[in-house]
């Protein structure tokens, strides 16, 4: 047992379903009982999808646990077929059902449904979120990808890695989609991202595979190399640099020549970083922690492209923990390979370093430690899927890095004029960056306003107990609701503001 | 014409019931957790499961699972489904290196998941074994919040029945108001407690475990929440004697709670008049606003908290919305027996959710506004319905009269919205 309260990834069903939600014409029937339902919610909340997951759950109950528990099943993937008439169906269970042994797969061989019906073996007790992603979109190339004709002609690649709940994988898709088409190579399949069935089907029409997300794509692009002999590609186009390597590997594995004009493409970042103003950059300490392919690259873009000093690298992708090791081996600093993240928090704590690239837990930890943070891998908040166009590969991907990652750190014309007024009442030693908020200053403001707010609206007083109160009253509305009730009081001449008075205001305010 | 004068009185007491089986769109009770912690101050929550459990509650709980939440999860793996044996030495370790790091928790809850359940983890004798090696210092309970046995807020009713049998008894009389309210609407509720001369009032949950409520065969209990059914029994157990009443949400609603205290103490109606009338005339009035909006709009409820029913009961009576459709996961017919008589006779209610023809339903009502789980709002919202989340309205303060207007404000936003982009 382990006692956990954050956790880095999910269980391995929910990597299922962020394939099967990435693709369109596949219905995912998961075994599983009451509740198993919130994951539905990290799709349409956290990445605002404006449809449901293609999930059809079981949800047995205690009293189904007699015995009906496999007809249930066949009953929910009946339904499911009748319904949303799929080209393929996922069966599997969640870790509950793993636990009962249904065997979804055998179930629902039997019921000769005249569709593909691709069974999931997720080990819940062992494995992840990744791990879950990546089995299934194995099995599901394994399952759906047609050998090509003898000499049948191939042409342009596969995008393979790009699911639901991945970080900034939109924008990676366009980006690179973008990039391959100026080279002259189309892209046969992008998977499983907006993929049929009838798309992976095709997949063995293309030269090569280009794999975005190894923790994804590497095992099915594994599979293809071994039984259609597509070659992938190993360079993940993060940082100026990695995408130029990428474009030469890609025109070796195309066997082109890169064309001029992109051979001349540059990113804005490389010259932003030259600039004067990026000096202060120079030896800037920072920690990386992430999914091990965004924490390598980001280790790697930090300290050739930035000019920062990596302090600490880490990752929570065991799968990947060799890849990990390698490249702090060539950074000099010891591997942090963990799912704990007070380990992390640790780590951070002890290298104290500048700046902490990381997800949405370093984000926090950083917080409490009034350290300057970015975001660069999953898991990820809300505000992590934004509106606008902001990829981390490619050219404009390495200018999204270069302004993410400066940001949070003071400019270098502030840092100096900070110099400067050293001992001024705004820009004094203590004064925390102002993004950093509240978090670096941990008196919250409001206090302060309510004392402020006192000696102006003397008028009124405070009964004991209304202050009370008032003290009730959540403290991000208490500075409002303190304003409303001495307004109302001042404008009706009562000099004592009892609870009655609190309320009266509230109502009057509600209107 | 068929007479139907009889149904008309009644409301909705003897309305048929739609019982549905199929998918559920809804949570298990291990998410009363994330609310419970925040009241019961010296209590940790433990849940023994799995990965998904540990995933459920950060998704659940959001940004809070940064701020030294007092729970967490002891995660299963597959060297404990080896041998149950192992498991328990396994889950000693876990509590001993959690109650080592946090001396401040007086009560540790055991809470039971699906996957416990299902390799038959006996957290019960988990419960007394470590309770006998951690009193005084710590209190060790179990209860389940499995899905498989749960659903959302029940986990809160478990909690809470497992919790009555270790109050301390008591042949005084007195009241007691179940259910975990902020602590705001308690305040408020003391203050009219003691207005009516009604005393001594305490709290299940209390906030501190030394502040817990004695119970015994003269304590009156009152719920204010609809999803107590195994606490209310348990309370029964220990002699208590439970006040009927419909549920303090809405004016009506508190006022008829407070009425039926009111009754069972001797207190007459021109002291409840005297003591409500400011309070009642103040929430009327902010509702009035409200209730110019809504009037006359169609709601549907998906099934979410078993607070369907009476938030159904004052959206319609107070709010004049139409009800198309109310679901619930759960009919407790003895507790609900008052709001159903004042629910508008010929509402459609539903038990239990089989979520696509429950959404087939929906569609064809096209409601003006639907109350429904996260999974559901933005989807439907896509579709071109107007969406109510309804978690909201069990994390936030609803109860009583000074939040009736918030009440109704929260199904009012929605539709405001849409006005105001509409119009844009």
């Amino acid at each position: 047992m382990q006692l956990t309260l954050w956790t880095y990834e999910g269980p391995p069903h929910v990597g299922a379903m962020r394939v099967a939600t990435a693709m369109r014409g596949v219905h995912y029937v998961l075994h599983a009982p009451q509740g198993d339902t919130y994951a539905d919610l990290l799709f349409t909340m956290i990445e605002r999808s404006p449809r449901r997951p293609p999930v059809t759950y079981t949800t047995f109950q205690a009293r189904d646990l007699g015995g009906d528990t496999a007809a249930l099943f066949q009953q929910a993937a009946r339904d499911a077929y009748a319904r949303f008439q799929p080209q393929a169906m996922l069966v599997g269970a969640s870790c509950t059902a793993e636990l009962i042994q249904d065997d979804p797969g055998g179930l629902a061989q039997a019921m000769a449904l005249p569709i593909p019906v691709i069974p999931l073996e997720l080990p819940s007790y062992q494995r992840k979120e990744n791990y879950g992603a990546s089995e299934t979109f194995y099995q599901l190339v394994r399952g759906l990808a047609r050998k090509p004709a003898e000499g049948a002609p191939r042409s342009g690649c596969n995008l393979l890695g790009p699911t639901a709940l991945g970080f900034r994988h939109r924008d990676d898709v366009r980006e690179i989609t973008g990039l391959l088409q100026r080279m002259g190579i189309p892209v046969n399949v992008t998977a499983p991202q907006d993929a049929t069935p009838a798309d992976l089907a095709r997949l063995g029409e293309a030269a090569f595979n280009v794999v975005l997300y190894p923790e994804v794509a590497q095992q099915a692009a594994g599979w293809l190399q071994r039984q259609f002999g597509q070659a992938f590609t190993r360079t993940i186009p993060i940082g100026a640099q990695a995408t130029q390597a990428f474009i030469d590997e890609v025109a070796a594995l195309a066997g082109i020549e890169v064309p001029v004009a992109v051979r001349e493409e540059a990113s804005r970042a490389p010259w932003y970083s030259r600039s004067v103003d990026s000096t202060y950059l120079t030896g800037k300490r920072v920690f990386v922690f992430g999914d091990a392919t965004h924490a390598v690259a980001a280790a790697r873009v930090a300290a050739t492209e930035m000019g920062f000093e990596v302090v600490g690298l880490g990752s929570y992708s065991r799968e990947f923990a060799r890849e990990v090791r390698e490249a702090a081996a060539l950074h000099g600093v010891a591997p942090l390979i963990t799912d704990d993240y007070l380990d992390v928090e640790a780590a951070v704590a002890a290298a104290q370093p500048d700046l902490v690239l990381g997800t949405q837990m370093e984000r926090h930890i950083a917080k409490r430690l009034g350290i300057p943070c970015a975001v660069i891998s999953a898991p990820v908040h809300v505000q992590d899927f934004p509106a606008r166009y902001s990829p981390q590969m490619g050219f404009e991907g390495a200018n999204v890095l270069f302004d993410t990652w400066v940001h949070p750190l003071m400019m270098g014309l502030e840092e100096h004029l900070l110099g400067m007024f050293r001992g001024d009442f705004e820009f004094h030693e203590d004064a925390p960056a102002s993004h950093l908020g509240h978090a670096a200053a941990p008196p919250p403001v409001l206090p302060q306003q309510d004392a402020q707010q006192q000696p102006q609206d003397a008028a009124a007083t405070w009964a004991p107990e209304a202050e009370k109160e008032l003290h009730r009253v959540p403290f991000f509305v208490r500075g409002k609701a303190r304003r409303n009730t001495e307004r109302y009081a001042v404008d009706r001449g009562l000099m004592t503001i009892t609870v009655e008075t609190l309320y009266e205001a509230k109502a009057h305010f509600s209107r | 014409m068929i007479p139907i004068a009889s149904a008309t009185d009644s409301g909705c007491t003897d309305a048929p019931v739609l019982r549905e089986r199929g998918q559920r769109e809804v949570f298990c009770g291990l998410t009363g957790i994330v609310w419970l912690h925040r009241k019961m101050q010296d209590a940790f929550f433990l849940v023994v499961g799995s990965r998904t459990c540990a995933h459920l509650l950060q998704s659940a709980a959001g940004v809070m699972i940064f701020a030294e939440p007092r729970f967490a999860t002891a995660i299963i793996d597959d060297r404990d489904l080896a041998g149950l044996a192992d498991a328990n030495d396994e889950l000693d370790r876990v509590v001993t290196r959690l109650l080592e790091r946090r001396p401040d928790i007086k009560l540790l809850f055991l809470v039971g998941s699906c996957p416990s359940e299902v390799i038959k983890l006996d957290l019960q004798r988990a419960a007394q074994r470590l309770g006998q090696r951690f009193l005084p210092r710590v209190r060790v309970l179990s209860y389940s919040g499995s899905g498989i046995e749960t659903t959302f807020t029940q986990g809160e009713d478990a909690c809470l029945a497992a919790l009555v049998p270790t109050l301390p008894a008591t042949a005084q009389p007195g009241l007691l108001v179940v259910g975990a309210l902020a602590d705001v609407v308690e305040a408020q509720f003391k203050r009219l407690f003691s207005g009516l001369g009604i005393g001594p009032v305490q709290f299940l949950p209390a906030r501190q475990l030394a502040d817990l409520p004695a119970v015994g065969p003269q304590t009156r209990y009152l719920l204010a929440q609809p999803f107590l059914a195994d606490t209310a029994r348990a309370l029964e157990e220990r002699g208590a004697c439970r006040i009927a009443a419909p549920f303090p949400l809405g004016v009506e609603g508190t006022t008829a709670w407070l009425r039926a205290a009111a009754t069972a103490y001797g207190v007459n109606e021109a002291r409840l008049q005297q003591v409500t009338g400011p309070a009642v005339d103040r929430a009327r009035q902010a509702l009035a606003p409200h209730r110019a909006r809504l009037a006359g709009k169609r709601i549907f409820f998906f099934p979410d908290s078993q607070l369907e029913l009476p938030l159904a009961r004052f959206v319609a009576r107070e709010l004049g919305m139409q009800l198309t459709e109310v679901g619930m996961p759960f009919l407790h017919r003895q507790h609900m027996a008052e709001e159903l008589a004042l629910l508008p006779a010929g509402t459609r209610l539903s038990e239990g959710q089989d979520v696509e023809r429950q959404l087939d339903r929906c569609r064809a009502d096209a409601p003006d506004l639907v109350v429904c789980g996260l999974g559901l709002a933005n989807p439907l919202e896509a579709e071109g319905l107007t969406t109510k989340w309804s978690i909201e309205l069990v994390f936030s303060p609803i109860h009583g009269y000074e939040q009736a207007a918030d009440l109704a404000a929260l199904f009012a936003r929605p539709l405001h919205r849409r006005q105001l982009l509409a119009a844009a």
